[in-house]
């Protein structure tokens, strides 16, 4: 019993982190059709950014200690909005509706660049912002199991930026308009659709958010290069289960993944990194537009 | 329309002449370009893999899947069963990279595009999460590879090295010819078709699945074989031969070198070992940067890799 908890609160955690990670993947497919290797750059830019930001708060007294979490926030915004506008209005506006696949090299060639930048700005040595992650204690829960809080509030980060996508997807008029682009880009631009201011503010929200997910990470690792790299497979994993370019699916597949992984890791730890592809794998061979994709026409 | 003959035997001559050329230099080389000639014509060898299926339309971010097959099955082979002959090893490697393909290939062939992108990608990470947990042999660190002999012949020190050499350019030259055969034969030619229109494929009376099937078979045979030359050249393998980033490397030459010809995947990958020597180390932090920067610079400005640019000239030899 005791283990099916940790199991589950593990798959939990692992899944909102997972979801933080792939949402901004997912909007930025959804819309754009690219499917952003880049991605894993922000990740570890926001990383950085607010690692360092967080390490240079608390080496002195610079005021309150929970502040900290402001700035992890507005260092994952700062670090998304000039990666976003630099990004898609320098280079992505130019290739848009060019093959799918060749912008999944165009974006692997930003991958590259924007490694190598990370390592240029911040250094190879490890950063450590571990306080804010301290700040918030440990919970017991039942009588051996012990969960540290920001893990725990990282489920409800998650679950609040799953919401508010959904609201402002279906509840807001942009979010309509969002959709229409979504489901079909052609008659939306008939319908007056300024469908590139609309690809201009999905690319900044979608970097928004993988710094964010960087940026609450930080806390929890050592932040160090490569860590982009690392995580822009697992995301590819999770929105592929769910299917491409559904915020939903994104949900859903983080939490197939998740606790597969949470199962594995607990049972047989061995075969932790094979499972989450071999989910993926699984759910591509049975299911190949994800559980959550639409099949689309064959065009002639 | 039928295939001039004449320019078929041209690359064929051309193939041999290289060769003869390459094999030249085992006496002339200094042996660290030596070296890094026999790595890049095992490179090259996994691009061409890479290159066929780019022919295709279809981008494999996972072929690094069959590199670190043929890598290892070479390592096991010849610890575990004791086989040194370099041949029968490297012939065990590209069994062994047809096997799995043969495996793999009967769902991969239902995916175009990005998913098919992902899937060769999840495969490939599947292996690697695999090998990096088994600590039988050796995880992360991999495990060394014995110097090879050569039909009962067991060179030591610098004919080692040569021998090496020269097996790298006899197996390259030798899947050159046969892979530009296959490139111009009728099924070569439909597998253009395939790019350009499956659907018009499929209404002449061929199935693009099967055509796709054998494409990405052959791709993984001569992709495992470069995997294999790679163990016995370095004499060492890891399950990074098998992640993400090193499929990643495979695409990038084979955009560097394009994929209008069966000699541009060599040339690429010439090209990409000798500036990476050097880049490496002048500037190990600037690497990667210039890799993106050459990548986006070829994507935007020359989209049929470094071979149009020797091609430009005899646009009759662009379409082999």
């Amino acid at each position: 019993m005791t283990t099916l908890i940790a199991i589950l609160l593990d798959g939990a955690i692992y899944a909102s982190w997972l979801f933080l990670v792939a949402a901004g993947l997912t909007i930025i497919y959804g819309v754009m059709r690219v499917l952003n290797m880049a991605h894993g750059s922000f990740y570890a830019i926001g990383a950085y950014a607010a690692a360092a930001t967080v390490g240079w708060f608390f080496s002195g007294e610079h005021g309150n200690p929970y502040l900290s979490y402001l700035l992890l926030v507005g260092c994952a915004l700062l670090a998304g909005v000039i990666l976003g506008v630099v990004i898609e209005q320098g280079l992505l506006r130019f290739l848009m509706g060019r093959d799918e696949i060749l912008m999944v090299i165009v974006t692997y060639a930003l991958l590259l660049i924007l490694e190598d930048a990370t390592k240029l700005i911040w250094g190879v040595d490890p950063y450590f912002a571990y306080q804010p992650y301290r700040l918030l204690g440990i919970s017991d829960i039942g009588d051996i199991l012990r969960f540290a809080n920001y893990d725990l509030a990282l489920i409800a980060v998650a679950v609040f930026i799953g919401l508010a996508a959904w609201f402002v997807l279906n509840r807001t008029n942009k979010g309509r308009l969002l959709r229409a682009v979504i489901h079909d880009r052609e008659i939306a631009i008939a319908m007056g659709v300024n469908v590139n201011a609309m690809f201009a503010a999905t690319f900044v929200i979608g970097a928004v958010l993988g710094a964010l997910a960087g940026a609450l990470t930080a806390p929890a690792i050592s932040v160090t290069p490569g860590i982009g790299v690392e995580v822009i497979v697992l995301a590819f994993a999770v929105v592929v289960v769910g299917g491409l370019g559904s915020i939903g699916g994104a949900a859903a597949g983080a939490v197939l993944v998740g606790l597969s992984r949470s199962f594995a890791v607990h049972i047989a730890p061995e075969i932790e990194l094979f499972v989450i592809y071999g989910v993926m794998f699984l759910v591509l061979a049975f299911r190949p537009q994800g559980l959550f994709g639409q099949t689309l026409a064959r065009r002639i | 329309m039928s295939f001039p003959k004449h320019l078929a035997s041209s690359t064929g001559s051309a193939v041999a002449i290289a060769a003869l050329v390459f094999a030249a230099g085992t006496w002339v080389l200094p042996p660290w370009l030596a070296f890094l000639l026999t790595l890049a014509f095992a490179k090259g060898l996994v691009v061409l893999g890479v290159v066929i299926q780019m022919r295709a339309g279809l981008v494999s971010f996972g072929q690094a899947l069959f590199y670190c097959i043929g890598g290892y099955i070479v390592g096991l082979a010849s610890q575990s069963l004791g086989i040194s002959d370099a041949f029968a090893l490297l012939a065990l490697a590209t069994g062994a990279g047809i096997l799995m393909a043969l495996a793999c290939g009967w769902l991969l062939t239902r995916y175009r595009e990005i998913f098919f992108a992902m899937l060769t990608l999840a495969l490939s990470m599947i292996l690697y999460g695999a090998l990096v947990k088994s600590s039988a042999l050796g995880s992360t660190d991999g495990f060394n590879v014995a110097a090879p002999s050569f039909l009962g012949w067991t060179p030591q020190g610098d004919a080692q090295k040569q021998a090496l050499y020269l097996l790298s350019v006899a197996v390259a030259a030798a899947v050159a010819i046969g892979i530009h055969r296959f490139m111009v034969s009728s099924l070569g030619r439909v597998i253009e078709a395939v790019r350009e229109n499956e659907l018009r494929v499929e209404y002449l009376g061929l199935s693009p699945r099967a055509v796709l099937f054998s494409n990405y078979v052959v791709a993984a045979g001569i992709s495992a074989l470069g995997g294999g030359l790679t163990a016995l050249a370095s004499g060492h393998i890891d399950p990074d031969m098998a992640v993400w980033t090193t499929s990643g490397e495979f695409v990038f030459i084979a955009i560097l070198g394009g994929t209008g010809h069966v000699f541009a995947p060599f040339i690429g990958a010439i090209v990409f070992s000798v500036i990476r020597t050097f880049a490496i180390q002048e500037a190990p932090h600037f690497w990667q940067m210039t890799l993106g920067v050459v990548l986006l610079a070829l994507i935007l400005f020359l989209p049929k890799g470094l071979w149009s640019l020797i091609a430009r000239d005899k646009p009759a030899e662009v379409a082999t």
